[in-house]
């Protein structure tokens, strides 16, 4: 079919596209800096396995990576069981202030993270909670639980009503309708949802940087600290670059039936 | 098939609004109270109303400012949106190839923003990065640091490049919660391929792409760290986009008050612009003939 | 207006190697022109394979189609002139009523008047023509399947039209309106109908006649009062009727060459097979008097009360060898004096409407041997 082929030339160039630029980051991960500095070369010509030395011996890197996965585990727990009964509530309900307290959701989303920096550094303070896994976890809540709402109310209400009403008509209880019936029909909202609050805590620079200092401290706060002396630290960033890849990788790979098999609406 | 009305449900969205509000309702509070006052030392705090409201919004460089970031952010939509919603459609729907794809889709959403805009600094160099040596080498006088439009197009090559991918999965979720019988009732009918795009992916997707739409506006309108390690907010103040610039005011002035003013603003003007694009994406979702009853999500 | 002949297998696997592997076994059939055809048989029986395989939207991995002598095989949904109507509405969501239905013939290129004129006429037959104007989307379940319906008919040209569970996520109290408007459109347009369904009463009150499915196979195809009286096979006796069939296991007796049933009361026909079973329909079984050829001595266990009929359970009196314990229902007339709870009663289980099976679950003929019997 024609349509297929044009559809396989059009991904074959988007993914060439999406991966120069990360297989760059590889190759720079295999060079030393000065070899970074001074000469082009699309394959590294002295590869050298010392910057990811590096990173596996030095405790200041390694620890950074699990910190964070530590933070942004929780968080993605916290964040998608919270949020798919509520999602349930706004998809299949209407009730007081509903519309209000949807949008006010999505405006913690798009609060500027610089807003809230001040107030958790003193609140958490406060509390104890400072340069702890916890704190950072749910401070991430505050723009994760309305992305995960957000996403999940719009896959819920893909899914007719009569799903539900019939389910109920067969005596199913709704915890058990829930689980065992509407869940899987979501299957593709849950599994982008999982990877969204994954990468978006991932990434997040500032308010993890600010709540913690040594115990908690993530791999995104150590890897700014790559400027010394003699100057940047690509070849040590590069290499912590491409290894910061890893996890999320990881997590999408699991979640990929869930995306991809979507609407098996079988025989309810 | 319109919605019951169900008080209880409140119970269902209860745990949502504790996690968030206690995030997100003290903080506010302060904020707005730092906005309205000269705290010139910790026992010293003057009350000054909207005086550091008016300077900010008097201030022409943050006119200039505002536009490029309108620009940007147009741009991006512009892009990325259709972009996106193509590589949905391109993308496998199952097997080993759909894996592979996704995975190899998502890498570039989980790098962190400032090693995104370290590598592509030494990507765009045309001494040792790919890119600039390759556009060197079609005789490209290209230079992110020297000419405008070049740094220009550079951030809008990273942002499409980091952040196509966000458009492309939601899209792609979206369109595998698609019924095969929708397909195959629209092979029986005898549509086209442009018709079922038309008729059935396009308007099953309506629920995704209002969210990736604002998404990446509200993302893209607080875009900082990328543009900022690749160019600096250069060459000038010309990739110098709003959160950069009000960020190096308040630094700048070291000054809680005028800094907190100028979050709540960039706050309100995001705040401004989502809730007309929601309301406009609504509406347009429910146009066309009269309509019986169908309402939108929430 | 079409006849369809089936001489097909199908498997989803590359290489089936046992039967196991088939969604459907080896089979011929052939749906005559106009005729009203409902296949029946519960979950994975392979009655969906079928219908998609009539449609074209499933290629058989073995043997042929034909729609009029033509062999239609290799030929894709759109170019049988066959119509499908699936389980939840297909409608296009952005387009009103009208636009619906006029989709398929303006993909087929047909002048805008003669589009008009054919929708109004669809619309009328389905009732429909009050909400031309109206967007899709916002109707009522059953009225959106009435436009997929609708989108099948507008056609001229089509010869068939393949139901897949249609009144599936119909409210039930609408159900029977939309049984009832398909048999109109059926007296009226004369097209062949196919219907697949898990719910028997669908079937039995639809069609004119029914297939019944079960793992693959077409297990008895016939009028629905043929199912009912006769089943050819002890699935289809269990899984027509509601109770289904009451099924008894009996034993040749050698020297009599007469059969003894369980329970003890010998019966005065020679039937040849040797292990065998009894099967006889809850509303057909009677009370009477204990102790005569061909009753039966059971206790009532249960007694239900449905409205116009009562429904008894009872469990037979004595023991057989090795088997378990038989529970029989009968169903007897509103006005029927009904026995007590824990009574001993007398089952006639022999009678015009008893069958019988032999060890393969197949029924055994009527005229062997002298059984007078079904």
């Amino acid at each position: 079919m024609k349509e297929a082929r044009w559809r396989n030339v059009f991904l074959t160039i988007y993914l060439i596209f999406a991966l120069l630029p990360i297989y760059w980051m590889v190759n720079m991960s295999f060079r030393t800096n000065d070899d970074i500095l001074s000469s082009f070369s699309f394959f590294p010509k002295q590869l050298t396995w010392a910057n990811y030395a590096v990173i596996f011996t030095d405790p200041a890197w390694y620890s950074g990576y699990i910190n964070s996965l530590i933070y942004v585990a929780i968080n993605m727990v916290i964040s998608v069981t919270v949020a798919l009964p509520a999602a349930y509530a706004f998809s299949r309900y209407r009730f007081l202030g509903d519309r209000h307290v949807f949008f006010w959701l999505l405006t913690n989303r798009m609060t500027p993270p610089a807003i809230f920096l001040l107030p958790f550094f003193q609140l958490y303070s406060t509390v104890g909670l400072m340069d702890t896994h916890l704190a950072v976890a749910l401070a991430h809540l505050v723009f994760n639980v309305p992305l995960a709402v957000w996403i999940l109310e719009g896959f819920m209400s893909g899914i007719p009503r009569e799903i539900d009403e019939t389910a109920y008509i067969d005596g199913y209880t709704f915890p058990r309708f829930f689980l065992t019936i509407f869940l899987p029909l979501i299957k593709a909202g849950i599994g982008v949802t999982a990877f969204f609050c994954f990468m978006f805590s991932w990434v997040e620079l500032l308010l993890a940087r600010t709540l913690t200092s040594v115990d908690a401290k993530p791999i995104v706060a150590t890897m700014t600290r790559t400027v010394s002396a003699s100057g940047m630290d690509w070849a040590v960033l590069a290499a912590a670059g491409v290894l910061t890849i890893v996890p999320g990788a990881i997590v999408i790979w699991f979640v990929r039936h869930y995306i991809a098999k979507g609407f098996a609406m079988g025989r309810v | 098939m319109l919605k019951p009305v169900n008080q209880k449900a409140w119970w269902l969205v209860l745990p949502v609004i504790i996690c968030v509000a206690f995030s997100a309702i003290l903080p506010l509070m302060t904020v707005v109270n730092y906005s309205v006052q000269d705290i010139i030392s910790p026992e010293r705090r003057v009350f000054v109303g909207t005086e550091w409201f008016v300077s900010v919004l008097r201030d022409e460089d943050l006119h200039a400012a505002m536009l490029r970031q309108l620009a940007y952010s147009f741009a991006v939509l512009a892009i990325e949106v259709p972009l996106g919603i193509a590589l949905a459609l391109a993308m496998p729907a199952d097997g080993w190839r759909a894996s592979a794809t996704l995975v190899l889709v998502a890498l570039s959403l989980l790098i962190p923003w400032n090693v995104v805009g370290t590598i592509w600094q030494i990507f765009g160099r045309s001494d040792i990065g790919l890119l600039g040596a390759a556009l060197l080498a079609i005789g490209l006088d290209y230079s992110y640091t020297g000419n405008s439009t070049h740094a220009w197009l550079t951030v809008l090559a990273m942002d499409v490049w980091h952040w196509t991918p966000l458009v492309a999965l939601l899209c792609y979720a979206g369109l595998r919660a698609i019924p095969e019988a929708f397909y195959q009732a629209a092979r029986i009918d005898g549509a086209s391929r442009l018709a079922v795009f038309r008729y059935i992916q396009l308007p099953k997707l309506r629920g995704v792409l209002m969210i990736a739409v604002l998404l990446r506006f509200m993302d893209s309108f607080m875009i900082y760290t990328e543009p900022f390690v690749l160019t600096g907010g250069g060459p000038g103040n010309a990739t110098t986009f709003l959160s950069q610039y009000l960020t190096q005011k308040a630094v700048g002035q070291f000054d809680l008050g005028p800094a907190a003013a100028f979050s709540l603003i960039y706050f309100l003007i995001i705040l401004l612009f989502c809730f007309v694009l929601y309301n406009w994406m609504q509406r347009v979702g429910t146009a066309s003939a009269p309509a019986t009853g169908d309402r939108g999500s929430a | 207006m079409a006849r369809i002949q089936l001489d097909i297998a199908h498997s989803y696997r590359a290489n089936p190697q046992q039967e196991a592997d088939y969604a459907l076994l080896p089979l011929r059939q052939t749906f005559e022109d106009g005729g009203a055809y409902a296949l029946l048989g519960p979950s994975g029986c392979g009655k969906t394979t079928m219908l998609n395989i009539i449609s074209g939207l499933v290629n058989p991995s073995q043997g042929t189609v034909r729609f009029d002598e033509r062999d239609v095989t290799q030929l894709a949904p759109q170019q049988r002139n066959i119509a499908q109507v699936f389980q939840f509405p297909v409608v296009y969501d952005t387009m009103t009523v009208a636009q619906n239905l006029a989709f398929p013939l303006r993909n087929r290129g047909m002048n805008e008047a003669g589009v008009r004129a054919r929708v109004s006429v669809i619309a009328e037959m389905l009732d429909l023509s009050g909400q031309l104007d109206q967007r899709a989307a916002g109707l009522s379940a059953d009225q959106k399947q009435k436009i997929s319906l609708g989108r099948g008919l507008v056609r001229e040209d089509v010869g068939a039209v393949l139901f897949d569970e249609p009144l599936t996520v119909i409210d039930p109290h609408l159900k029977w309106q939309l049984r009832r408007k398909l048999k109109e459109i059926h007296r009226e347009l004369r097209l062949t109908l196919i219907y697949v369904t898990h719910d028997q009463v669908e079937a039995l009150t639809f069609a004119d006649s029914v297939l019944v499915m079960a793992r693959g196979r077409v297990v008895q195809s016939g009028s629905p009062s043929d199912l009912f009286e006769r089943p050819a096979h002890r699935f289809v006796g269990h899984f027509i009727g509601s109770p289904g069939m009451n099924f008894v296991p009996i034993q040749l007796l050698k020297s009599t060459s007469g059969a003894r049933v369980q329970g003890g009361a010998a019966v005065a026909t020679i039937v040849p097979s040797q292990t065998m079973t009894l099967g006889i329909r809850p509303e057909y079984l009677r009370l009477g008097p204990i102790d005569e050829p061909g009753v039966l001595r059971a206790r009532i266990s249960r007694i239900q009360d449905l409205g116009s009929s009562w429904l008894l359970s009872a469990r037979v009196d004595s023991q057989p060898a090795g088997g378990e314990e038989c529970l029989l229902r009968v169903r007897l007339e509103r006005s029927s004096a009904v026995p007590a709870e824990d009574e001993v009663v007398g089952l006639r289980i022999l009678g015009p409407h008893t069958c019988f099976y032999d060890a393969q679950d197949q029924r055994i003929a009527p005229d062997q041997e002298g059984a007078a019997r079904c």
